[in-house]
């Protein structure tokens, strides 16, 4: 069963279960490898199920059927050895402890001493360009210096897998843009595997090395579209090529929405 | 000067306050079993506050008094908070215990408490402290659950998904996320029960007891035609309560340094 691929879902299906008011199949066999190093966006319309797929990934739930592996072991056991970060799009971050301490959670629980922790933090911070912010209360940033924060603190443990449920979402364009060039500039240092999930047909192509197109709910894979557009650099935004990508999403996402 | 803008304006409201009573009840001539002046409520205040312990009624002193009095307020307070919490994370942990239990913190906790207070005389001794102390941890109880289990439900989903993509165990989402989510709902729940847990008391006194207390010397006093005695212990008992309540702001301003305002 095991293979290269840093995540292989096989068939899964997932049907919530809504008691009296009945069930809601929220997706239906979805066969999907990402590789190692590998940028995918999951793209689809609202209610599609694409916070239901990466929750599957990351075993934050369970599929009603299928498999699920994470550098071939299952989720469940990826999930309990810590192979993945994730950020959600609120940040997330804990009120009661300071921008440092944020980050520096997951390495608690990792149980990191105390001056590990200290110097990865710092240097976490240093990467989203907050050090002097260090011990700040989330409250006292704006939301998209929390949004840093809620990456870093995904990125502190340098997992191999990053998992994100529209981390950019809450965000202004420019803010944004930088954020996408930011975490593209990351992921390349640390040769992470990432699985995005994105309401922006903008975001999908720039980033993305592969952008799945999902169908209405129940979601299935309707089109996966490969992205080639070399090193990103703020100026793709303006290639040709990337025009043409974002055309091509645009139509799979329109032709999608008519077949419903 | 900051710090002068926050005090002044309750000082100068409360000097107008006394100063109008002052005056009101002398211009109007109102008498004393109606309501004293101030300044006979504090000449009372300072005649009795030694007073003669275990003198005759009426003779009681009111630093006495005060002492018992906030004694049973303050134990059935940490008592009654501790339980509160303590059972707030129990249900919260065991979810099907709780969900067993909610039923019955309703219907309890929909019956006035204070109307127990005869039933605890009965079942410990009317003599017996733990008669007046059962009444306030009754009292200091509910508010405490109730806000403390509404608050460790209050944690965003987001957050205990993160935690669970750590691998941590309930245990220590508990501690890490479900807790710090609680306190500012167990801190209200205190500001709530500190003063109250002087009312009850006090009441708790009222239904009989030892004399040297400040429920009996407040009735006895009054019964005396002595008002000006009844009202300084009054004063005596909110002094009391001002007192437990400044106790959970120190509370609230250390257990929650992200919400102090710099
Ligand atoms: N915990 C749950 N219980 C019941 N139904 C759920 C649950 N989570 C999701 N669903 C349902 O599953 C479907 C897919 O939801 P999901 O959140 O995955 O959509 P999405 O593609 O992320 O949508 P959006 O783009 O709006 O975030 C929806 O119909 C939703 O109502
Ligand atoms: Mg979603």
């Amino acid at each position: 069963m095991t293979g290269d691929a840093a995540v292989r879902v096989r068939s899964v299906e997932k049907t919530f279960n809504l008691g009296k008011v009945g069930e809601v199949a929220a997706i239906r066999s979805v066969d999907l490898d990402v590789a190692p190093g590998e940028f995918v966006s999951l793209i689809g319309p609202s209610g599609c199920g694409k916070s239901t797929l990466l929750r599957l990934i990351a075993d934050l739930i369970e599929p009603s059927s299928g498999t699920i592996e994470v550098f071939g072991k299952p989720a469940a056991q990826a999930r309990l050895d810590q192979d993945y970060g994730m950020a959600f799009q609120r940040s997330g971050l804990f009120d009661w402890r300071k921008i440092a301490a944020n980050i520096e959670l997951p390495l608690e629980l990792m149980g990191w001493t105390k001056e590990k922790r200290r110097q990865r933090s710092a240097e976490m911070l240093r990467l989203v360009k907050l050090d002097e912010f260090a011990d700040h209360y989330p409250q006292q940033l704006s939301g998209g210096m929390q949004q840093r924060v809620a990456i870093a603190r995904a990125l502190s443990f340098k997992p191999q897998l990053l998992l994100m449920d529209e981390p950019f979402g809450a965000l202004d364009e420019m803010t944004r843009e930088h954020m996408q060039s930011e975490l593209i500039s990351i992921k390349t240092e640390l040769d992470t595997t990432v699985v995005f999930v994105t309401h922006s047909i903008a975001e999908a192509a720039f980033m993305s090395d592969r952008v799945v197109v999902l169908s209405p709910r129940p979601g299935e894979i309707h089109e996966i579209i490969d992205v080639d557009l070399g090193t990103r650099v703020p100026d793709t935004r303006e290639d040709p090529e990337f025009f043409k990508k974002a055309t091509e999403i645009r139509e799979s996402l329109r032709s999608v929405k008519a077949a419903e | 000067m900051n710090r002068l803008r926050h005090v002044a304006p309750p000082v100068i409201v409360g000097v107008v306050f006394f100063a109008l009573w002052e005056g009101l009840v002398k211009a109007l001539e109102i008498r004393e079993f109606l309501l004293p002046p101030p300044s006979s409520i504090w000449t009372a205040l300072i005649e009795q506050w030694g007073g003669v312990e275990g003198g005759t009624l009426g003779t009681v002193a009111l630093r006495v008094a005060g002492r018992n009095t906030a004694g049973i307020a303050i134990s059935g307070l940490v008592i009654g908070v501790l339980a509160g919490a303590w059972l707030a994370l129990i249900i919260t942990r065991f979810r099907r215990f709780g969900e067993s239990l909610t039923p019955f913190a309703i219907a309890i906790n929909a019956t006035p408490i204070i109307a127990l207070a005869p039933i605890f005389n009965a079942w410990f001794g009317i003599t017996d402290v733990r008669s007046n102390q059962a009444v306030v941890i009754a009292v200091v109880f509910f508010p405490v659950f109730i806000n403390t289990a509404k608050g460790l439900s209050q944690a965003h989903p987001n957050q205990i998904e993160l935690m669970r993509s750590y691998g941590a165990s309930e245990f220590t989402i508990l501690r890490r996320v479900q807790i710090p989510t609680a306190l500012p709902f167990f801190v209200t729940s205190l500001k709530i029960a500190a003063p109250f847990s002087v009312i009850a008391a006090i009441v708790a006194e009222y239904f009989g007891g030892p004399q040297s207390r400040l429920g009996p010397v407040i009735t006895q006093n009054a019964s005396f035609a002595r008002y000006d005695v009844a009202w300084a212990a009054i004063v005596v008992a909110s002094g009391i309560g001002l007192g437990l309540f400044a106790l959970a702001l120190a509370a609230e301003y250390l257990l929650m340094p992200w919400r102090r305002r710099s």
